[in-house]
């Protein structure tokens, strides 16, 4: 019998930030209680298991209306390697024109998500 | 710039810009002032999503958000300046307001049937919140330091107090720390956090960030620059307790301590102002008290959400379309809305059964499992919750708005 752990989360969702508990048995989750919708399970379930947060940063533009450009991740990637992500970031330049939805780094450090822009420059 | 308009709008931002969109869509001739170099308003330094949720039904940043909009905007050719300071705006007759406009270009003056005002908010300073001390480098309000960060690539610091914990205050503290810089401490006033949980959780906890309630940020000192700020507990009447200061060194103070209608330009036309909002008193087609005046946004009324600020924008260009077409509005008759129980502020102040009226409001105490009642025409709303930070917006058919006589309240009872 492995040990059980418990978990209490607030949901972050959506504004209205259910209060969730999660059990677990070693890697098994026994149960999830408190979520009000299908989206708010899934978090918590992910959330104990492989938390992943949306990076968003910006990046230097040479040519640019703006010195910077808006760039985020084009899926949530897993928390943990967020600084990484970050510091690789701060190295990346770019030359204008950028256009909303254009791939500024792909497949940040193997994630599968793509650092794309979200500002025109 | 031509000499006169059915509508000129007066600021660039989400409001103004859904406000000269839907000005065009209805055949009006359309000129759009923006005082900043660009277009966009505040959602163009906002790189964290969240926006367009009910607009759009899907989580954007505020600039993919304010992108669509933009590109729509210029694909309709709508004529526009930046760097364009509206100075004066002046009723000279009820169809006949002149607007006197500085560009790159020089002076202008232009007449107008209808003005769209949609100029956003100012952020609250150090001195209406109480910090005493020095005024050295460091200290910037939280659209400052975004501006600086987002748009022009500089950080205003290393070792960072925020003051204030609303959802642009929690915000921050996360963008601050993802940049490299140093959160010491997050310090609210209030007994409770004034953003959303799931943003405490998120952008506070996520980090390990201290939030400071019942504190208040009494004192700045520094020589030049920040050194320090002075942290003070507050008693249930928010007044600083003596002897609980508590001393945190930094060397940049963010305030991020609350919006307040930005209005000096049509408060000289002589709008009337509602001390509850800080915004103008306006009727169902967003309308002021000055004829063929109209408001929409932030300078209506501090919204959580820029879907609202949209739906504002574009409800005030119908109100303005209503007003050419008519030679004012269809309106015969005004039904004062009246704040009951629980409710902090409202608007539309006036309402009309010749459209059906979205109102907005705020409480003044959280609640759970209340009712929504509008008594005067039997309708009511249940809600799970509300809150002072997040507006209640509530739809009013015209048909249930002919049912009153000259009023109608608007209170949050409990669920019986």
């Amino acid at each position: 019998m492995s040990e059980v752990k418990r978990f209490k989360l607030t949901c972050i969702v959506c504004p209205l930030g259910c209060e969730i508990e999660v059990e677990m048995e070693g890697d098994r989750i026994t149960s999830v209680r408190g979520y009000t919708c299908p989206r708010g399970k899934g978090y918590a379930v992910q959330e104990v298991t492989e938390p992943k947060r949306t990076v968003m940063s910006v990046v230097p533009v040479k040519g640019g209306k703006f010195p910077t450009v808006a760039v985020k991740s084009d899926k949530p990637v897993p928390k943990e390697l967020v600084p990484r992500i970050m510091r690789l970031l701060a190295d990346v330049e770019v030359e204008a024109p950028v256009h909303v939805g254009q791939v500024i780094v792909e497949n940040v450090l193997g994630t599968g998500a793509n650092i794309v822009a979200t500002r025109e420059a | 710039m031509r000499s006169e308009y059915d509508v000129v709008v007066i600021g660039g931002g989400p409001a103004g810009l859904a406000a000269a969109i839907k000005a065009k869509e209805l055949g009006m001739d359309v000129l759009l002032l923006e005082r900043r170099e660009y277009l966009g308003g505040i959602p163009v330094q906002c790189v964290h999503p969240g926006f367009g949720l009910h607009y759009f039904g899907e989580d954007l940043t505020g600039t993919e958000f304010i992108h669509r909009f933009i590109e729509k905007f210029r694909g309709m050719g709508i004529e526009h300046y930046t760097n364009a300071h509206v100075l004066n705006v002046v009723s000279r007759s009820y169809w006949h307001k002149v607007l006197t406009v500085v560009t790159e270009e020089g002076l202008f003056e232009v007449r107008a049937k209808t003005v769209i005002y949609a100029a956003g908010a100012r952020e609250r300073h150090a001195f209406e919140i109480g910090i005493t001390g020095h005024r050295v480098a460091g200290i910037y309000t939280a659209g400052e330091a975004q501006t600086m960060m987002d748009v022009y690539g500089v950080m205003p610091g290393k070792e960072i107090v925020i003051v204030g914990s609303g959802d642009v205050g929690l915000i921050m503290a996360r963008r601050f720390t993802l940049e490299g810089a140093h959160v010491k401490a997050v310090v609210e006033l209030m007994p409770y956090p004034g953003g959303l949980t799931r943003n405490v959780v998120q952008c506070l906890e996520d980090f390990g960030i201290p939030l400071y309630l019942s504190h208040a940020v009494t004192r700045v000192e520094g020589n030049k620059r920040v050194e320090r700020v002075i942290v003070t507990r507050v008693d249930e009447n928010l007044k600083p307790v003596p002897g609980t200061e508590e001393v945190i060194e930094c060397d940049t103070v963010i305030l991020a301590a609350g919006l307040v209608p930005y209005l000096k330009v049509i408060e000289k036309a002589g709008v009337e102002i509602d001390p509850a909002t800080g915004g103008p008193v306006v009727n169902s087609y967003l309308e002021t008290s000055v004829p063929g005046i109209f408001v929409a946004g932030n300078a209506l009324v501090i919204n959580d959400l820029v879907d609202y600020v949209v739906e504002q924008g574009e409800e005030a260009a119908r109100g303005a379309y209503e007003f050419v077409k008519n030679g004012g509005l269809p309106s015969l008759r005004w039904r004062k809305l009246v704040k009951g129980r629980n409710v902090r502020l409202a608007v539309p102040h006036y309402l009309s059964d010749t459209r059906d009226t979205i109102v907005y409001a705020r409480v003044k105490k959280p609640e759970e499992n209340v009712v929504l009642r509008f008594p005067e025409i039997g309708k009511e709303v249940r809600l799970p919750f509300v809150k002072p930070s997040e507006m209640v917006r509530v739809k009013l058919r015209k048909e249930e708005i002919a049912r009153a006589g000259g009023r109608i309240t608007m209170e949050v009872v409990g669920d019986e």
